[in-house]
């Protein structure tokens, strides 16, 4: 131990007043380097080392003053700006109800930042391994004892100067503490390594655990096991075991007319277009013909099914004959079927089916476009300056 | 040693904190015994109770998770019962610590020194019982993440007007800067036991525990400040605490809760409520662990004393309550004061009376102030009177609706008790566990207070 640098020379008193004395004399004799330690703190030793006051309080403003204004701002934007509601009447920036979180945000930042930083900067803790530690001398300082050392390191560093000021000042015994050998440990020793191991294999088996079978357990499932009725389940409260109900016969739902030409093949007289073709009919008309109508017809009404014979292949829609057809026709042929074609009136809303319509009239005008059409369509694109 | 002492008590001078003459070294002795001895037989069967206490409360509350909070006795119109009687309750417990550790410490008052420790340890084990109770009550509890503001999948916000969203970030501000005031006064404690132990597993412990404390003065000087700027925080923190706490009820429009008056009151009460447990506690504490010359009756006459005067100021609250009722001129307020102390919950308002306000009236006398026996009686009633207040409160206001068609009863389900008495196990066995495990009492802090432990001349004092 003796052939590492002296750390410092250390002193060891057992009343207070003596190590203010002696303390006094360290500091009036210029020395700086040096600390003293006691089990408690005492009263006049912060005059005696000459310290300055302690600057903390400054951390604690900043940090408190941080979090009023965290508060204020995050309840301020989110109340305010990122998602306004009224709530009570009062208005979205309520000062008066934001102040209990922002005092207690105040409180929070100011007290926890302070502690943090009065560790990590002033004290920069952790530091076990301070030359000091596991000495006699920390030992005594940590009872009952009252201890001041001098840094070898201090430009002034004199031991036999200090040694006779600690006898005169009634030392009850001089340490000369040494640094203690340096240790070095390599960054992958087995030991290091198995824990790492351990950890990565306790995580992965917490993680899999709790996202792929905790999370299907009752009571975490999100309530995914109810007792209700859904609609693709069995039921063992109907006689027929259908979960899912049809309206009772000959009831007719509230604000739905019903469709007077049903089961006619050829009505004598058909319902008229409600809905003008503006782009957002004609948006709605394309996603639904795409989704209930092209796996028949085929996409641009070609009639090339996407069914690969599975099913009878349905005529173009691009004949004279569909042309013709007027719009509460084809209306018709939706909600009632004809020849295999079934009805739709279950799986499209009369608004779809008259959008489907505007939308196959689209179809038809793009297919069988005339010279005149083509004539038109620049005009009007001209005159709309694109 | 009690008789002697109430004769030669004199009231004029400065009682010595620590009696006895202990010398340093005997302090630390003392404080350090339970950490260094081996548990002895006593210490295995308290632990057995409280954590059988524990158990059933882990089995009640593993049956709310699974079935849903319909196992408890709430009902239509007693939304609020048990769950929110115990949260009020517990936080109340917890206020002592603070109060103890923070206001004292501002107040100058030496005498803290003995109980500080203890008591702050009893706030942060209170919380977490009072934390259990509304985090369940949402039914929940895994989904609790959702009453803090983070950006999440579903673009809401919490509700800051909300005095429900206000007692989330009062609680979890108290319990953290309550945690971090202990730590900090545990750390010196920590590096001596680092410096006295000679297990070599218990050296590792403390070692990382104290983190490399040196009882340095450079590290003392901004250690005080910064035990002076926590307590200046703390101060204010536990008074909203309890008031925030008040504001769930004095925010309503509900006759019976929506009171001015509340939040002083409710802060009157928790420190009622806490001193008579930190008292309940330590009576055990000092006995068991040969504490009487650190915790001395001198101690407990002061807390038995604080007791007294919150007691008066609840008590004035109740008459003030009554008052306003009367002078208010509200017939729905009028008929909810009459009905509390008349009506079918009685029984629990004339606990509530003579626990809070009528016993407490004996410690007027010094020879009931100083005894063990007749405090720790009182201090008990005191606890199960702080409940029953919590109980009327929340109770009695809720069980007559507006409308008499509305009107109902409370009573509550096993589920309910068990809950409680697990909270209860849950206290005492964090209790239990940190007497044994950590200094019950601040070492350094109570060196500081002995006969000599400080410089006699202040040549160059900054203070006193």
């Amino acid at each position: 131990m003796n052939n590492n640098p002296l750390f410092a020379v250390a002193a060891v008193y057992d009343n207070p007043d003596k190590i203010i004395s002696a303390v006094t004399k360290i500091a009036n004799s210029g020395y700086r380097k040096f600390d003293v330690n006691t089990p408690y703190p005492l009263h006049g030793m912060d005059g005696a080392m000459k310290l300055k006051s302690s600057k903390l309080g400054f951390i604690t403003l900043f940090f408190g003053l941080m979090g009023a204004a965290t508060a204020l701002l995050l309840a301020w934007w989110t109340l305010s700006v990122d998602y306004p509601l009224i709530i009570g009447g009062k208005p979205f920036f309520a000062l008066p109800a934001f102040i209990p979180v922002t005092f207690e945000l105040t409180v929070l930042l100011a007290t926890v930042s302070t502690v943090i930083c009065m560790l990590t900067f002033f004290f920069r803790f952790p530091a076990n391994s301070y030359p000091i530690h596991d000495t006699q001398y920390m030992k005594d300082v940590s009872g009952d004892k009252f201890g001041v050392y001098v840094e070898a390191a201090d430009s002034r560093f004199d031991l036999t100067e200090l040694t006779i000021l600690f006898n005169e000042t009634g030392a009850v015994r001089i340490d000369q503490i040494y640094l203690p050998a340096k240790e070095v440990y390599p960054l992958f020793q087995p030991k290091f390594l198995w824990f790492l191991f351990s950890v990565f294999v306790i995580t992965s088996i917490i993680t899999y655990f709790s996202l792929n079978k905790l999370m299907y357990m009752e009571p975490f499932d999100w309530m995914a096991d109810q007792q209700k009725q859904s609609v693709q389940k069995m039921s063992a409260f109907y006689s027929d075991e259908f979960g899912m109900r049809t309206p009772v016969k000959g009831t007719v739902a509230r604000g739905f007319i019903p469709y007077k030409y049903l089961g006619q093949a050829v009505p004598a007289d058909t319902m008229k277009n409600p809905l003008p073709p503006t782009s957002s009919v004609l948006e709605l008309g394309k996603k639904k013909f795409l989704t209930f109508c092209s796996p028949c017809h085929g996409n641009f009404a070609d009639g090339d099914s996407r069914l690969r014979g599975q099913f009878v292949n349905p005529p173009s829609l691009h004949t004279n004959r569909a042309r013709t057809m007027t719009d509460g026709f084809i209306y018709h042929i939706i909600t009632n079927g004809q020849n295999a074609m079934p009805s739709y009136s279950s799986q499209v809303t009369r608004e779809e089916r008259w959008s489907i319509i505007n939308y196959l009239r689209v179809l038809q005008k793009a297919k069988n476009a005339s010279d005149a059409d083509l004539k038109m369509a620049k005009k009007e694109s001209v005159s709309d300056g694109k | 040693m009690d008789n002697k002492e109430n004769i030669a008590l004199d009231y004029r001078y400065e009682l010595p904190v620590v009696e006895g003459n202990l010398k340093k070294s005997d302090i630390d002795d003392l404080i350090a015994a339970p950490l260094e001895k081996k548990a002895n037989k006593n210490f295995y069967i308290s632990l057995a109770l409280s954590g059988t206490a524990l158990l059933i409360g882990v089995v009640c509350i593993a049956i709310t998770l699974f079935n849903g909070i319909g196992v408890w006795g709430n009902n239509q119109p007693v939304g609020w019962a048990f769950d929110i009687v115990n949260f009020v309750f517990w936080v109340g417990i917890g206020h002592a610590g603070t109060l103890i550790s923070a206001i004292l410490f501002l107040f100058r008052q030496r005498w803290r020194t003995g109980i500080a420790r203890f008591a702050e340890a009893m706030t942060i084990f209170a919380v977490m019982c009072a934390a259990l109770f509304p985090v369940l009550h949402t039914g929940r509890p895994w989904l609790a993440g959702y009453l803090f503001p983070y950006p999440n999948q579903n673009g809401l916000w919490i509700n800051f007007n909300s005095p429900l969203v206000w007692d989330v970030f009062a609680v979890s501000t108290y319990f953290t800067v309550s945690l971090v005031f202990w730590y900090i006064g545990l750390i010196p404690d920590f590096a001596s036991l680092r410096d006295r132990t000679l297990s070599k597993t218990k050296k590792i412990i403390y070692s990382i525990l104290s983190l490399g404390w040196r009882h340095s003065h450079r590290q003392w000087q901004h250690y005080e400040k910064a035990y002076m700027l926590l307590a200046g925080f703390a101060t204010p923190l536990v008074l909203s605490v309890h008031t925030i706490v008040s504001f769930d009820f004095a925010v309503s429009v509900l006759p019976g809760w929506h009171t001015t008056i509340f939040p002083p009151y409710f802060v009157a009460g928790a420190i009622f409520s806490g001193f008579a447990m930190v008292v309940t506690v330590l009576l055990f504490v000092r006995k068991i662990f040969h504490l009487e010359q650190i915790i001395t009756l001198n101690h407990l006459e002061k807390m038995n004393k604080v007791i007294l005067a919150t007691g008066m100021m609840v008590g004035y609250a109740y008459a003030m309550e009554f008052f306003m009722a009367w002078y208010s001129g509200v017939p729905t307020e009028q008929f909810v004061f009459i009905n509390r102390a008349f009506g079918p919950y009685a029984w629990a308002y004339w606990i509530m009376i003579s626990c809070n306000v009528l016993f407490p009236q004996l410690f007027w006398f010094k020879k009931i102030r100083r005894s063990t026996t007749a405090m720790l009686v009182i201090v008990i009633l005191v606890n199960v009177g702080m409940w029953f207040e919590r109980f009327v409160i929340i109770v009695t206001s809720l069980h007559r609706d507006f409308l008499p068609s509305s009107w109902g009863m409370y009573s509550p389900t096993l589920i309910d008790f068990g809950i409680l008495l697990g909270s209860f196990g849950l206290f005492f066995t964090l209790v239990i566990l940190f007497t044994k495990s950590m200094p019950a009492v601040s070492m350094s802090e109570v060196k500081a207070v002995t006969e000599g432990a400080q410089p006699q001349h202040h040549g160059v004092s900054d203070h006193e």
